[in-house]
């Protein structure tokens, strides 16, 4: 994460999020698989790392080997063409977007750190438990923990979604989107972004999508993925 | 160097700050942008920098204390900021500390700084 220092004097902190080399290496489609998608691949991988089947994959568009791939649902009419590479301007200054990442692992966490319990009390006869879950259910009767209780456990890395975060700059030439906030993940993870669901999207939406080839056109659902990058998640 | 830290040196760049070479112990004027309603003016804070964080980089910052109406006061204000207007040195003091945090426990004659008489500009740095 970085600042912007704003002209009107304010500071915005920032999420740096890199479109890296992010192209169509697929397209599902109603008839074939019942749905409608752009698989959407990013980053570089080794050739000579990369499996045989997934080698025939990226021949097949004449792209080279993705770090990452992922499908984005779209409209039937908002389909890109296999090979295109989506650029930063695909998403407008102001407008909201959904991040979703795998959130930092936090390993094995008690439950006032997983489930923000508040422990026991520091004093008045508590030993050894102050930061225990306490009691975990009734008697006799049940006579068992009930399924799903919060209890201590694995925390963290998992997939998360952070919603309504507000795109503040974006970067064409290098392929940098700035979000306001930060997003699930460590630095330099990858993420995917999308038009925020619980937000209208602004009206000049490039559809189907904001291409390196030059074509002017809009999409409601295209999103894209991203590496976070550097200092940044 | 990483993206991040291109963007801050690109935005360092762009701001065009002219950051005056000063340091903890030193009195500063700083001009600060105030709004209000519609109409913007200058305010001027002046107090003796008492800490000075984050270096060159662009979340580098900075405490001015003063004493105001018996009351210490302190403000911490972003090196980088577009609301500061000017930041100006007043007097150069003596001190043997990087964070003068000492001076909050201190009131009148014990919270005096010596004036540093020998200062000379860094290279490169105006005074």
């Amino acid at each position: 994460m970085t600042r912007l220092f704003l002209e009107d004097g304010k500071q915005v902190p920032v999420t740096v999020l890199q479109l890296d080399s992010l192209q169509v290496v697929a397209q599902r489609t109603a008839e074939k698989d019942g749905y409608t998608a752009v698989q959407l691949g990013a980053g570089t991988a080794k050739a000579n790392r990369t499996t045989a089947p997934m080698r025939g994959h990226f021949a097949k568009a004449s792209v080279a080997p993705k770090r990452k791939i992922t499908e984005f649902r779209v409209s039937p009419d908002n389909l890109i063409g296999v090979g295109e590479e989506i650029t930063a301007d695909h998403y407008l200054e102001g407008q909201f977007v959904d991040v979703a990442g795998t959130s930092i692992g936090k390993g094995f966490a008690g439950a006032m750190k997983r489930h923000n319990f508040g422990g026991l009390r520091a004093s008045h006869g508590v030993s050894i438990s102050h930061r225990s879950h306490g009691s975990t259910g009734q008697c006799q009767d049940p006579g068992k923990v009930f399924k799903g209780k919060k209890m201590a456990g694995h925390l963290g890395a998992v997939r998360v979604t952070t919603q309504n975060l507000q795109v503040v700059r974006t970067d064409a030439d290098r392929g940098l989107i700035m979000v306001k906030g930060a997003v699930p993940g460590s630095k330099g993870g990858w993420v995917t972004i999308k038009d925020a669901v619980k937000k209208a999207a602004p009206k000049d939406l490039p559809l189907p999508a904001a291409l390196k080839s030059a074509k002017v056109d809009a999409a409601p659902e295209v999103a894209a993925e991203a590496p976070a990058e550097g200092a940044t998640e | 160097m990483d993206i991040i830290a291109q963007l801050e040196a690109e935005q360092i760049a762009s701001l065009a700050k002219t950051i005056p070479d000063f340091k903890a112990g030193d009195t500063v004027r700083v001009g600060y942008k105030v709004t209000e309603g519609t109409r913007s003016r200058v305010q001027a804070y002046e107090g003796v920098c008492i800490s000075r964080k984050g270096g060159s980089t662009l979340a580098a910052s900075f405490t001015v204390r003063k004493i105001s109406f018996g009351e210490g006061v302190e403000r911490v204000f972003p090196l980088y900021s577009t609301n500061i207007d000017s930041i100006e040195v007043v007097r150069r003091g003596r001190v043997r500390r990087a964070k003068l945090y000492y001076l909050r426990e201190r009131r009148g004659k014990s919270a005096r700084i010596a004036e540093k008489t020998n200062y000379k500009p860094k290279n490169g740095a105006e005074a």
